[in-house]
């Protein structure tokens, strides 16, 4: 554990990293859009047990979940005292860190609003 | 130069002088024109704007009159459909979003410590973009020709030319080029916050607004190209008779709905961040304070431009689409409040924890807030898909998108220009004039808007002309109307107080007592932008960082001086702001201007069927690109030079350090994004016809496959010269960029032998598929121009081995040209073809 913690810290952060949770958002978004779409339009009905949506959630929620405990170790990098926000590394990482944290909290809200009306609604009409 | 050297004042006055040479601004009444200096450029852009403003307002006016009394004859029917369209698309194209550009044009240098932006003559070819196609789309109301189909354009009855006359030309392709002109301002504004900040200034101490500047160009680069996606199908429906939305022919006007709200609804946002990032600015100053929450603001400003791009459909609630997919998108449009409303709380919290001076621009912050609030609740509403069925298309959302907008965009917009007149003219606004102003807006506003939810709620749809008596919502369109007088009275109050301006005296620097960088401008403004290159600490310099304005204005941080007479400034690394070169900026040029001129006069010629004039204004324009381009990448007199403090950069990077590599890359961006538009529409074909290309001719394997199999080794032997070139292979490098031009020549014979016996008017599937290959042989033109380019400045001297900046960028389009040749020759060549 103590490993995993050090290797996820040691991870370098980018922009790049910043957008990972959204976009892993944005993925199952239009993922869950085009099988609708497609299966709606082709089949002429939305898939009767829509097995790929849900592996399709729970792949998008863990991404997400993983990209969050990582900031979340990241964030947790011991370095200046608060409110860390001056030039140095470790305070820039830890600003990374923490927005994607938070970015991992939004994303993950809106995944599940996402797979939410599949549970209720289970046809196209 | 160590510090000392700058306590000599006669050494700072020579620096001064020198730095003063170097910017003076061009004279003469005509070449005064050709300024492309950020302050001169963003204050025209902005008055221009603010003037399209004026001008679509008046014509908002004659609809409210127009709509004061039921069953009024003011205006007819035609001339009120111009009204509404115009005054639409003028607020969106031709105000909302030039105006975000424009005040980032004279911001972002001053927030980001640099003298300019990396492209000057870029935003001064944006500019004049702007202008040309905002007076050819405003200017049609006068000829009776404005466009009459709602700012939407919704086929088929625009894309029907016996329907609809030549405005909806004018709409198409007028507001192409204004698209133009918006992605080359995003691509600049990117460029400039990831490259062209201070030393020191590491992400996380950027201003916020650089932060919301960022995000909204991004979001340009994802939103704007399939809009003008949609145009060209639009266009090639109108002049060429391809059936894209014809339902008779297996199109669909469906698709224009998705490719116009693709960008609609981002749209929206993209006008609303940097309003928004006006109050990240003046609510810290306000509050005395750093602002609260810094990275919750980071998080909501990328927050919301992510679930802005799922909310498109929710404006295609009552289109009959599956109802599994409207819910997907009525999630995400309920999920983007989260966002929203913590960049709100993070403003409040500023607020509450500070020591508040309620000045006029806080005035019209909080104001425009409330309005805001009132605007997003409705959103919500209108989020939930069986409300949509009974709101759409009434009253309702008039009243909704007017209290988000004019709450989001126009009042925040006004609360900057009471904070940010000062550091633009010297002067401050009349503090009397403003409150008044605001409160006669705030009251109009709401008088005009609010009882549109209820006449919506009545029955009232939008885009009428006139109305019933019987049907008893004449009190409260005369309420809307009399409300309009008042908003329009206020902004009159305002345009006299900026009227008023120049008879004021100057006012003290940073009268507000600002701790960000922009505020180290002088009264006196000089053309510099910066007197030196300040070195960054904190997110508050001239609050936090001690003698920070006077180290600046000594010359005491980078550099100082101009010492061989060009303008110069720096380029830092993405993350950390670390500095890696010096760059030369462009200088007063006619080319920027000429090159607008010679692009319009495609458009505007293309508009009205000149089809030969038009075509010799594109060789003319291509001349233009080419030969601005001439001038640029040069190889400095010097490998590097000393920017002070013991520091030399050098003078010329190529790569990815380059702002000339990311520049190509974010356009490429662009440029992908628009073909993902047209292949969407490819499948989205596909998916609603059971049978789609049955019984058409087809454009076969082989033609495809050849086609694609010369471009990809086009591609590669661009990498390959790249990497001999680096190598010092000099001819080999030549001769494999020839061989790269002449197999990039013969896929486009290739591609187009495809199409033969494909009739594009007979089908959407044929039609589909000649847009495809006409856009994958046009980048493949492009590809060769950009060959014979390179391979003429490695002839002229003006890149070798060392300095190959051109190769480097051109490889970056190829890499993105052979993706296009790889998805569309695939798709067409193979995806009927194997049965699906």
């Amino acid at each position: 554990m103590r490993r995993l913690v050090k290797r996820a810290r040691s991870l370098r952060v980018t922009l790049w990293t910043l957008i990972v949770p959204p976009t892993t958002w944005a993925v199952h978004f239009l993922f869950s859009y085009l099988w609708a779409a497609v299966s709606c339009a082709k089949l002429g009905e939305w898939a009767r047990f829509p097995t790929a949506f849900a592996i399709g959630t729970v792949i998008a929620l863990l991404v997400i979940v993983a990209a969050g405990l990582i900031a979340w170790q990241q964030a947790r990098t011991p370095g200046e005292p608060a409110p860390h926000d001056s030039g140095t590394d470790v305070d820039r990482l830890r600003f990374i860190a923490y927005s994607t944290l938070l970015l991992s909290g939004l994303s993950f809200i809106a995944v599940v609003f996402t797979a939410a009306p599949v549970i209720v609604l289970s046809d196209c009409r | 130069m160590s510090l000392h050297t700058q306590d000599d004042p006669e050494l700072r006055k020579a620096q001064e002088e020198r730095l003063r040479e170097v910017w003076k601004p061009p004279s003469g009444w005509f070449f005064r024109w050709t300024d492309v200096n950020n302050n001169r450029i963003g204050v025209w852009y902005t008055l221009t704007a603010f003037g399209f403003m004026l001008f679509a307002g008046v014509l908002a006016l004659i609809m409210r009159t127009q709509l004061a009394v039921p069953e009024n004859d003011l205006v007819s029917a035609n001339t009120f459909n111009q009204l509404f369209t115009l005054h639409g698309s003028m607020m969106m194209f031709l105000f909302a979003v030039p105006m975000f550009e424009a005040v980032s044009i004279i911001l972002l240098p001053q927030l980001l410590g640099a003298r300019d932006l990396p492209f000057p003559r870029l935003s001064a070819f944006g500019y004049w973009s702007f202008l040309l196609g905002g007076v050819f789309v405003g200017g049609s109301i006068f000829f009776n020709a404005a466009p009459d189909g709602g700012w939407f354009m919704y086929p088929p009855l625009t894309t029907r030319t016996d329907l609809s006359g030549l405005g909806a030309d004018i709409w198409m392709l007028g507001l192409s080029f204004i698209e133009v002109s918006s992605v080359a301002a995003a691509v600049e504004l990117i460029v400039g916050v990831l490259k062209c900040r201070p030393p020191g200034m590491r992400l996380n101490l950027m201003p916020l607004y650089a932060w919301y500047i960022l995000v909204v160009a991004v979001m340009i680069l994802f939103a704007f190209p399939p809009l003008i996606a949609g145009d060209l199908l639009f266009e090639m429906e109108r002049l060429l008779g391809w059936p894209f939305f014809d339902a008779a022919k297996g199109g669909d006007p469906l698709l224009w709905q998705h490719l116009f709200w693709i960008f609609g609804h981002p749209e929206v946002y993209i006008v609303f961040l940097p309003s928004i990032a006006l109050f990240a600015m003046l609510i810290p100053t306000f509050a005395q304070r750093h602002l609260l929450g810094y990275p919750w603001i980071v998080l909501a400003a990328v927050g919301t431009a992510f679930l802005s791009f799922g909310l498109w459909v929710h404006h295609m609630f009552a289109t009959g689409l599956p109802k599994i997919s409207l819910a997907f998108f009525s999630a995400a449009s309920e999920a983007v409040a989260i966002p929203t409303g913590v960049q709100i709380f993070a403003f409040i919290a500023t607020l509450w924890a500070g020591k508040v001076k309620w000045s006029t621009p806080l005035l019209y912050a909080s104001g425009s807030l409330a309005v805001f609030v009132i605007g997003g609740l409705t959103g919500v509403m209108v989020a939930i898909a069986p409300f949509d069925w009974q709101a759409h298309d009434t009253y309702f959302v008039v009243a909704h998108l007017h209290y988000v907008l004019i709450g989001g965009t126009l009042l925040p917009l006004f609360g900057g220009l009471y904070y940010y007149w000062p550091l633009i003219t010297g002067k401050k606004l009349s503090d009397r004039l403003g409150r008044i102003a605001f409160w006669i807006m705030f009251v109009g506003v709401n008088l005009t808007f609010f009882p549109m939810h209820l006449s919506g709620l009545e029955g009232m749809p939008r885009r009428v002309f006139t109305y019933p008596a019987d049907l008893n919502i004449g009190w409260l369109n005369l309420a809307s109307t009399l409300g309009s007088y008042l908003f329009a009275t206020g902004v009159a109050v305002l345009v006299v107080d900026l009227a008023l301006s120049p008879t004021r005296k100057k006012a003290a620097r940073n009268p507000w007592n600002a701790g960000t960088l922009e505020w180290l401008a002088l009264p006196e403004d000089e053309d510099w932008g910066i007197r030196s290159v300040p070195l960054i600490e904190s997110r508050y310099p001239i609050w936090d960082q001690p003698g920070f304005v006077a180290k600046v204005d000594e010359g005491r941080f980078f550099l100082p001086d101009a010492e061989e007479g060009r303008r110069e400034t720096i380029i830092t690394s993405v993350l950390d702001a670390k500095p890696v070169s010096v760059i030369r900026l462009g200088t007063p040029s006619v080319k920027p201007m000429m090159t607008a001129v010679a692009l319009g006069a495609v458009f505007i010629l293309t508009t009205y069927h000149l089809y030969l004039l038009a075509a010799l204004s594109g060789v003319a324009t291509l001349a233009c690109v080419l030969w601005w381009l001439w001038d640029t990448a040069e190889i400095p007199e010097k490998p590097e030079k000393g920017i002070g403090h013991g520091i030399d950069l050098p003078l010329y990077i190529s790569g990815p350090a380059a702002p000339g590599w990311w520049a190509m890359f974010i356009t490429m961006m662009a440029d992908a994004t628009a073909f993902s538009g047209l292949v969407f529409g490819y499948y989205f074909y596909w998916t609603i016809h059971p049978d789609f290309g049955a019984g058409f001719d087809r454009p076969g394997v082989y033609w495809p496959m050849v086609a694609l199999a010369l471009s990809l080794a086009s591609w590669a032997t661009t990498v390959a010269a790249r990497e001999l070139n680096a190598r010092a292979q000099v001819l080999p490098a030549r001769m494999l960029l020839i061989a790269g031009a002449v197999l990039a020549g013969i896929s486009i014979f290739a591609g187009l032998r495809g199409l033969s016996g494909l009739d594009p008017k007979a089908n959407v599937y044929p039609a589909i598929v000649y847009v495809l290959v006409i856009w994958t042989v046009a980048h493949a033109a492009v590809g060769v121009v950009m060959q014979l380019y390179t391979l003429a400045r490695s002839f002229a001297g003006r890149m070798t081995p060392t300095h190959d900046a051109d190769l480097r960028n051109i490889t970056v389009y190829q890499h993105f040209f052979a993706l296009t040749a790889l998805v569309a020759y695939l798709t067409i060549g193979l995806f009927p073809e194997a049965g699906l």
